[in-house]
């Protein structure tokens, strides 16, 4: 029984985590309708630029908050410089070059940082909190990850429900001419989605570093966790990604505790393999037509 | 009768061109009624990524025995115009080529060339999934890791002869496709590519979790046919890996040319309409997947033959990405590309190392350059050349045929393409 209320914990947990890379996904999903392979690495990097700058005894949350920041501007560089020219292309172009992007910047990371696994401190503590007398496997740092995500969950639906600038990104994602008719720039909205989307990711890197052997590939997993929950949720629903986030998480921390760890990504494929033949356009999505 | 003709087509060209028979093909009325129209655009088959390149087309041109270049294509020169006999042909001079090759170079080279030759199963069965069918696939990896363990258990609990083994492996592997091309079949570029990349890193992991079967750590140990006679036993396995690669190559290419290929061709142009026109777009599907992973799992046991033993290592992620990187370097559709991306992808740790060395950059750079240039690769040749390797020695080589010939061709009717709009790695789109 307590296993079973540990992996719900942390499947919850990692189900957030999930959930924030999969906003990313779906961010720029609706924006360009290109999956960013590349999400788990860019995240990689601006993860291992907080922990030089750690090494480098900068204070914990200037370092972590340089890391988003680096991720805002890596997200609106690659924005401009490798997707903007592949608009109108097939859609197979920006899968492959994203997928170049995933493993440049891992062998980036790996050349500058060197490949050895190494460990990022986390913000709080990690040990279990105990409710009456008994342990969980439920920490600080957990809560702390519960309470980022959610954050940014409520600043998208923020931005998005009360802002003009998320109206111009709503717009500019819905209709791209009606929209640049109007005087919105949609190609500045498109970068401005790459950038928050690259920060989720980094957020979503700062809060898995800890929790795992740091390494240049330690969100390629992430990654693919991420592409299962936002698919599971429909790839365009940001509510999707959390709800899709949350069953990858619980799912996925079941397999693992019941089965085995290495199992988890066979899982994963599992869920994928369901959803897309079962109902391919997700959860939390509207079939769209196919157009002659 | 001018030997220099202004205007072909104009003069007694108008007639000629379907009188040169079998070279003219219907889609191409290259010099019909041709007035110099600025809109007159000659389709550039070499572009395309795929099928045959339209050094027809320019035939067509010329009226029989005026033209001047005329001697290099006479009649002798010409390649069989049946794929079946082509390909054979260029399969037997390959083979001699490659017969002259080993019998002189090093067991290590010839370990090398092996390499290549399994590589190039890999790939070419990858092009023919993506460029001729439109579906990418990241589990060209995990397909190999299949091929290879089928081998090695079969190996290691049984003792039948060589080709059962790597049969298996083929039918195994296959049978694998089936069921992950199942779903694919109503899959989008991105979520296939979402798909199969879980399963290259899915996969191996099964290898981990039962170790017992599997061999763990240190995988299974596969051994190394024994050559007959006297043969050096590295140059036989080249030979067989050899063979394997001409074999499969000559089928795709034969498949290509097949109703098959014209189906896999019009479902990655627009499966809507290749529905309409009769075909059935989710067989087509599976089958073009189910013959990419058959080439994975052939491509697989050979190079657990190359390396002696089976582990989960070889087969990693960047397996997958590499492969794909080579298939889109060589040219996606591209059978002969699939050579060119082979071999880079066999000597690229080799370049990575000594580029690190050359310039003192250290280990950690020298571990990891062959992922930053692969990466760059995906991105450079998507960018610029789409068409890959192949695509562009077919561009040069028509560009360069087309100014040989074009001497008082009416100027920009074969403008070079502006590399931004030529055709991408598919013509088709989502």
């Amino acid at each position: 029984m307590s296993l079973f209320v540990n992996l719900t914990l942390n499947g919850i947990t990692n189900g957030m985590i999930f959930a924030a890379v999969a906003l990313g996904l779906v961010f720029i999903w609706r924006a360009t309708h290109i999956v960013n392979f590349g999400q788990g690495s860019m995240a990689m990097f601006t993860t291992y630029l907080a922990v030089t700058l750690l090494d480098r005894h900068l204070n914990y949350w200037l370092a972590f908050a340089a890391a988003l920041v680096a991720g805002l501007v890596m997200g609106a560089v690659i924005e401009t410089i490798l997707i903007r020219p592949l608009a109108g292309k097939p859609a197979l172009n920006p899968v492959i070059v994203t997928l170049g992007l995933f493993i440049l910047l891992e062998g980036m990371a790996g050349s500058i940082f060197g490949i050895g696994s190494r460990s990022f401190p986390p913000a709080f503590s990690q040990a279990g909190l105990t409710f009456g007398h008994t342990k969980v496997a439920f920490s600080h740092f957990d809560v702390f990850i519960l309470i980022a995500v959610v954050a940014l969950m409520l600043g998208t639906l923020a931005l998005f429900r009360a802002t003009s600038l998320g109206l111009r990104m709503r717009a500019a994602a819905f209709a791209p001419e009606v929209a640049r008719l109007l005087g919105v720039r949609v190609g500045r909205i498109l970068t401005l989605g790459w950038a928050l989307a690259a920060v989720a990711g980094s957020l979503a890197g700062l809060l898995v570093a800890p929790t795992v052997s740091f390494s240049p590939n330690f969100m390629d997993l992430v990654l693919v966790y991420a592409f299962t929950a936002a698919v599971l949720g429909g790839l365009d629903s940001p509510v999707g990604a959390l709800v899709g986030g949350l069953v990858t998480g619980l799912a996925l921390s079941y397999v693992g505790g019941y089965l085995g760890s290495s199992l988890e990504p066979l899982g994963a494929l599992a869920i994928l393999m369901v959803v897309l033949s079962a109902r391919p356009e997700g959860l939390f999505s509207r079939p769209a037509p196919r157009r002659v | 009768m001018s030997s220099i003709p202004d205007q072909p087509g104009v003069t007694s060209g108008a007639a000629t061109p379907p009188a040169s028979g079998p070279t003219v093909t219907p889609v191409t009325p290259v010099s019909e009624g041709k007035t110099g129209a600025p809109d007159d655009k000659l389709p550039d088959g070499v572009l395309s990524g795929s099928g045959e390149p339209g050094a027809n087309d320019l035939d067509a041109q010329w009226p029989a025995g005026r033209d001047p270049i005329r001697l290099l294509d006479a009649r002798w020169l010409r390649l069989p115009r049946q794929p079946l006999l082509r390909h054979l042909l260029f399969g037997a001079v390959t083979a001699v080529g490659f017969y002259l090759l080993t019998s002189s170079l090093s067991a290590f080279n010839n370990f090398r060339i092996g390499e290549i030759a399994l590589y190039t199963i890999a790939l070419a069965g990858l092009s023919l999934l993506t460029g001729t069918n439109g579906q990418i696939s990241l589990g060209q990896g995990a397909f190999m890791a299949v091929g290879a363990y089928t081998l090695g258990v079969l190996m290691t609990h049984t003792h039948w002869p060589l080709a059962v083994d790597v049969l298996a492996a083929i039918v195994l592997s296959g049978a694998l496709g089936v069921v992950v091309g199942m779903p694919a079949t109503r899959l989008k570029g991105p979520y296939l590519a979402g798909m199969t990349l879980i399963l290259a890193l899915a996969l191996p992991r099964i290898a981990d979790k039962y170790t017992v079967f599997f061999g763990g750590d240190q995988g299974l140990t596969v051994t190394a046919p024994t050559p007959p006679g006297t043969i050096d036993p590295q140059r036989w396995l080249t030979w067989i890996q050899l063979a394997g690669a001409i074999i499969v190559l000559i089928l795709l290419a034969n498949l290509t040319h097949s109703r098959f290929g014209r189906s896999f061709r019009a479902v990655r142009d627009d499966e809507i309409a290749a529905g309409l026109s009769g075909i059935h777009v989710a067989r087509t599907k599976v089958l073009a997947f189910t013959v990419a992973a058959s080439c994975a799992g052939l491509a697989g046991a050979f190079l657990g033959l190359s390396i002696g033993v089976v582990n989960t290592g070889e087969f990693s992620l960047s397996l997958s990405i590499y492969l794909l990187a080579g298939m889109v370097l060589g040219g996606a559709g591209s059978m002969l590309g699939a050579w060119w991306g082979a071999i880079v992808i066999v000597f690229m740790p080799g370049w990575s190392n000594s580029i690190a060395n050359s310039f003192n950059l250290g280990s950690a750079v020298a571990a990891n350059l062959s992922l930053v240039i692969f990466g760059l690769v995906l991105i450079v040749v998507i960018m610029v050349v789409p068409m890959g390797i192949q695509g562009g020695i077919g561009w040069l080589a028509q560009r360069a045929l087309s100014l040989i010939r074009g001497v008082g061709q009416p100027r920009g009717s074969r403008a070079p393409p502006d590399i931004s709009t030529t055709p991408d790695i598919t013509t088709g789109g989502g």
